[in-house]
């Protein structure tokens, strides 16, 4: 879901960097006013944790490949503004240094995996779990959804970005000059797979160490 | 519902081993992380839908299209595809590149988080 350099045109990209900016502030703002400095290894570690995990390629045999992000199992634990930014930062050093996604689609990028998979992820997480037990089972059923939900969420997002290249950035010839798919192939390809394989593969992420809180770490599920 | 942040954790004597157990578990996953390079290559499973480079999308759609040609090679990333082996390695060689990408990676990720954290941090005492 990293959307690589060349992909996006200008108005999708710029766009996307205007869309994002706003929640970068935001969460640097939250963040300000609620972080105690002592918490600053509890968010190294999120974004440690989101930049290894997205290492764990998932193939579709013959196909292709997708990965967990973390963001709803950081927002679960640390909030969705923490979420957003380790996110962001796991993803801007790995296009920076990995060249995994583009520069020029940071934006986009960070708006579809650490935005929405902070905050929807977060708001689909406390809705479920809303009143439950910290180590109830409903707390790791509802981590488990809101991971899938938004890990979805974030693919057809990303899918529709790609998707709109072709209908509008063209040449006088009418060429797609960036992203040649429409979103008649980009959506199915990419919400599909996700819906199918990837999604679940977040969920069970997210249930998984969200169970090792409840057992050895409960005070941190609040 | 409110999407403020949580009172995350309240720091306590047991912290330091908390913080240690999780950097733990963060070591276990970059030892294990190469099985995300070796299975897609067993399995034959290309990259990702849409993260084609220019060869592959020539291939795909018979042509390269003239935006993508010009933007595709807009940064030159030190550590491409997190390759610190170089490609063709051989999948052990290959693994050991991807560990290392891995702990560099992870080295700048967590740092930049952390002192960013703590600058956010520390500017909300100074408002008290």
């Amino acid at each position: 879901m990293h959307i690589p350099d060349g992909y996006l045109g200008p108005a999708t990209y710029g766009t996307m960097f205007v869309v994002t900016i706003p929640f970068w502030a935001i969460a640097s703002w939250k963040l300000n006013k609620t972080l105690k400095s002592k918490q600053a290894p509890y968010l190294a570690l999120g974004a440690a944790f989101s930049f290894v995990i997205m290492m764990f390629n998932i193939p579709i045999v013959g196909g292709t490949t997708g990965h967990a992000t973390g963001a709803t199992l950081i927002a679960i634990l640390l909030g969705p503004w923490a979420a957003i930014i380790s996110v962001s930062v796991a993803l801007i050093i790995q296009a920076m240094l990995f060249g995994d996604g583009g520069i020029t689609a940071i934006g986009a990028n960070c708006f579809n995996m650490a935005v929405v998979g902070g905050l929807a992820g977060y708001g689909i997480y406390r809705l479920i779990a809303a009143g439950s037990d910290a180590k109830s089972k409903r707390r790791l059923v509802a981590g488990a959804i809101a991971a899938y939900v938004s890990l979805n969420a974030s693919a057809l997002l990303a899918a529709v970005q790609l998707g709109i290249q072709p209908l509008i950035e063209k040449s006088p010839t009418g060429q797609p000059l960036y992203s040649p798919f429409p979103l008649s192939i980009a959506i199915p390809a990419m919400v599909l797979e996700h819906l199918l394989l990837f999604g679940f593969v977040e969920a069970a992420v997210t249930a998984l160490v969200l169970k090792y809180f409840q057992k050895n770490e409960p005070d941190m599920l609040g | 519902m409110s999407l403020g942040i949580r009172a995350t954790v309240d720091v306590n004597i047991d912290d330091m081993t908390t913080i240690k157990k999780l950097w733990i578990g963060i070591g276990i996953l970059v030892l294990l992380s190469p099985i995300g390079l070796i299975i897609p290559a067993l399995l034959g499973a290309g990259g990702a839908w849409g993260e084609w480079g220019l060869e592959e999308i020539k291939k795909l759609v018979g042509y390269a299209p003239q935006g993508m040609q010009k933007l595709s090679h807009i940064w030159k990333s030190p550590i491409p595809d997190y390759t610190l082996a170089g490609r063709k390695q051989g999948l052990a060689v290959e693994s050991l590149g991807y560990v290392l990408s891995a702990i560099i990676g992870i080295a700048f990720t967590a740092g930049a988080v952390y002192l960013l954290a703590k600058l956010l941090g520390r500017k909300m005492r100074r408002n008290r």
